[in-house]
């Protein structure tokens, strides 16, 4: 088996919510409790669950854009998360991220050149200016972007050209992994498939390895190698991600599975109890997922369940009962 | 006699002194009572302009230009702004994407409702609490009673749009008009909104016009299907009849390129381009620049919508011509 390129170790994240200073209680939201993930070279790791899961603040995490409160973080086995700014810079150069909205995501008072040559001037100081403009061609190139756009200013574009602009930052310091915090979710749905595509044969010419967070199931079906679900902060299943919609094996899996719309209709005519995430901030004691769970017995509301392997496949789940 | 019924609408913003440009190009649509229509395009194609139009709502400079907008036999342009507030709110009703925004952050849930119902009748406080308990029952919130004092940040996003949702049942409308009431939640609570809307138009004989970019969710609750895109209608038909065979190569595109439908490890069908701002249309079909079939009557002349369908060289045709 070939070295993870990013691995979690029991990754924690906790937040300390404000309080009233005579207020003796602290309140912690648990972001992250526990998450043990470890990406392979070349694959589409997808993260998906709900919001308020912790699927963002992994990919920051990751990043290093949070530290966490417990756990380890490796990127190409070096643990990185304790890292300090100079020794982390140049392996900020091999990790770079996309992110969800374009019309946030890009300075609104920077040429396109700006904003791609920037990665580069910061993080490899030691390139000529000349290289840097060969590089930002390169990149606009790649993402099929024009060249006349090096000039332009962001409000110039539509939102597809943005997101392609802002895919081009993140490759311009040739990247070897790029998280991906729901890169087409803000998109027209013809755009949508024009993004995908870009980030798969980005994938196939540059051996990209991304981790990809997304809400929408259909999108990994078509791009995902892998999957983690995650709720409350914890993983709860973790499969291939054939296996994850030919043979879900978690509750929860199958609950966001059927919440997809399907184009042949029929599937919402039942009514649908309200659900929702539990209180980060207070937790439920057994499995996060018991309060909605259709086959909740007495042992998930006491007792936590661990990631375990489900007999007779490769998907490991946080259930008592699946299998 | 449809219960509503819109001929040739034009709405027009003007541009400089003299110049207007048309946000909707001549849209027409019949909803009969207790008929579930749905409206899907991509954001700038004029559906929400085309919502806002049905209850007068267009703001200044903007102006319904041409057409007539028939209810129960009035037409709604040219009521006086008294007249047409016995309908607006109350015979049709409205639901907006971001329950956050629609209610007001500084009142009560039931003072919020209780105003809408004395907007439109004369009923007093206490009768109309009851109503309001009644109408949060049947948008299943739990514990209804006591949510009548929570103000919208103690809710959830799901129960938001349920709260908005009871609100826009106050009155017992004829017509609900939502425009994309879920595309701010997460894909479960989107299931449990649409489900109960879809529940609530079937229970109580009410109309819809569901507006959306989400052809799932418009193959889940409606029966039948506009789309629009720059302004007019390109193609309308029974929903799963649209679905299966579209003729309009834009509705065929938008199927094609959604990951759902696409094989694995395959690139996704893209239509190239973006849609057009509305303000630089090309000439002809406003598709033609990013449509496969385009020929040279595409550039020069407009397609009418005849039998459904606004193209010269509609998907059907062309197969049986080939074969």
């Amino acid at each position: 088996m070939t070295a993870p390129i990013v691995e979690t170790r029991s990754l924690e994240m906790r937040f300390k919510l404000p309080t009233h200073f005579l207020n003796r209680h602290k309140p912690v939201l648990h972001a992250l409790s526990g998450v043990d993930i470890s990406i392979t070279p070349g694959e589409s790791f997808c993260v998906v669950g709900e919001s308020g899961c912790g699927k963002t603040t992994l990919g920051r995490a990751i990043m290093g854009l949070l530290t966490p409160s417990a756990g380890e973080i490796y990127f190409r086995g070096t643990r990185i998360d304790q890292m300090d700014e100079p020794t982390r810079k140049p392996i900020r150069a091999d990790m770079q991220m996309v992110f969800q909205n374009p019309y946030a995501s890009l300075n609104p008072r920077r040429t396109v050149f700006d904003t791609l040559a920037e990665p580069i001037q910061h993080l490899m100081p030691e390139m000529s200016n000349a290289a840097v403009r060969t590089q930002v061609e390169d990149v606009l190139d790649a993402t099929g972007c024009d060249q006349s756009w090096q000039r332009k200013l962001p409000h110039e574009f539509s939102g597809g050209q943005r997101q392609r602009i802002a895919i081009a930052r993140a490759l311009v310091t040739n990247p070897a992994f790029i998280v991906a915090d729901e890169p087409i979710s803000a998109l027209d749905v013809s755009i949508q498939a024009q993004i995908l595509n870009l980030l798969s044969d980005l994938q196939a010419t540059r051996g990209l390895t991304y981790l990809f967070i997304t809400h929408d199931l259909s999108v990994v079906k078509h791009f995902g190698t892998r999957v983690a679900v995650m709720y409350l902060g914890q993983v709860m299943e973790l499969a291939q991600a054939e296996d994850i919609f030919a043979r879900p094996k978690h509750p929860y899996t199958r609950l966001l599975l059927d919440a997809i719309p399907k184009l042949t209709g029929g599937s919402f005519d039942k009514p649908r109890q309200p659900g929702e995430l539990p209180d980060p901030v207070n937790p439920p004691p057994g499995c996060p997922f018991a309060p909605r769970c259709s086959m909740v017995q007495d042992r998930c509301r006491a007792e936590r369940p661990k990631l375990r392997p489900i007999a007779g496949s490769p998907t490991i789940a946080a259930c008592h009962f699946a299998e | 006699m449809p219960l509503l019924e819109i001929t040739d609408l034009h709405v027009a913003f003007p541009r400089g002194k003299k110049d207007e440009v048309e946000a909707l190009r001549g849209v027409s649509l019949t909803l009969e009572k207790g008929e579930r229509l749905g409206i899907v395009g991509e954001s700038g194609a004029g559906k929400s302009m085309l919502a806002f139009a049905i209850l007068n709502l267009i703001a200044e400079p903007g102006r319904v230009s041409n057409g007539s907008i028939r209810f129960d036999g009035q037409n709604l342009l040219e009521m006086s702004e008294r007249d047409i507030r016995h309908i607006r709110g109350n015979r049709i009703s409205m639901i907006f994407q971001d329950p956050m925004v629609t209610l007001n952050p500084v009142l009560s849930i039931g003072t919020q409702m209780i105003e809408t119902l004395k907007a439109h009748r004369n009923i007093s406080t206490r009768d109309a609490r009851r109503l309001c308990i009644d109408k949060l029952k049947l948008v299943a919130i739990p514990s209804a009673e006591s949510r009548l004092d929570a103000y919208p940040h103690e809710l959830s996003g799901g129960l938001r749009q349920r709260v908005v949702i009871a609100i826009a049942l106050l009155t017992d409308p004829e017509i609900i008009i939502a425009d994309e009431p879920t595309t701010a939640l997460d894909v479960t609570i989107q299931a449990e909104i649409m489900s109960l809307i879809l529940q609530l138009c079937r229970d109580h004989d009410m109309g819809l016009i569901l507006i959306t970019h989400d052809l799932g969710v418009v193959a889940e609750v409606t029966q039948r299907l506009m789309i629009m895109y720059a302004g007019v209608c390109v193609e309308t038909g029974p929903t799963q009849r649209l679905i299966d065979s579209p003729s309009h190569p834009y509705t065929s595109g938008l199927l094609k390129a959604l990951p759902q439908n696409a094989e694995r490890g395959q690139p996704l069908y893209q239509i190239p381009g973006s849609m057009p701002p509305i303000t630089a249309l090309p000439s002809g079909c406003a598709y033609h620049p990013r449509c496969e079939f385009a020929t040279g009557r595409c550039q020069a002349e407009v397609p009418d919508l005849t039998d459904g369908i606004a193209c010269f060289h509609p998907l059907k045709a062309t197969a049986e011509a080939a074969s």
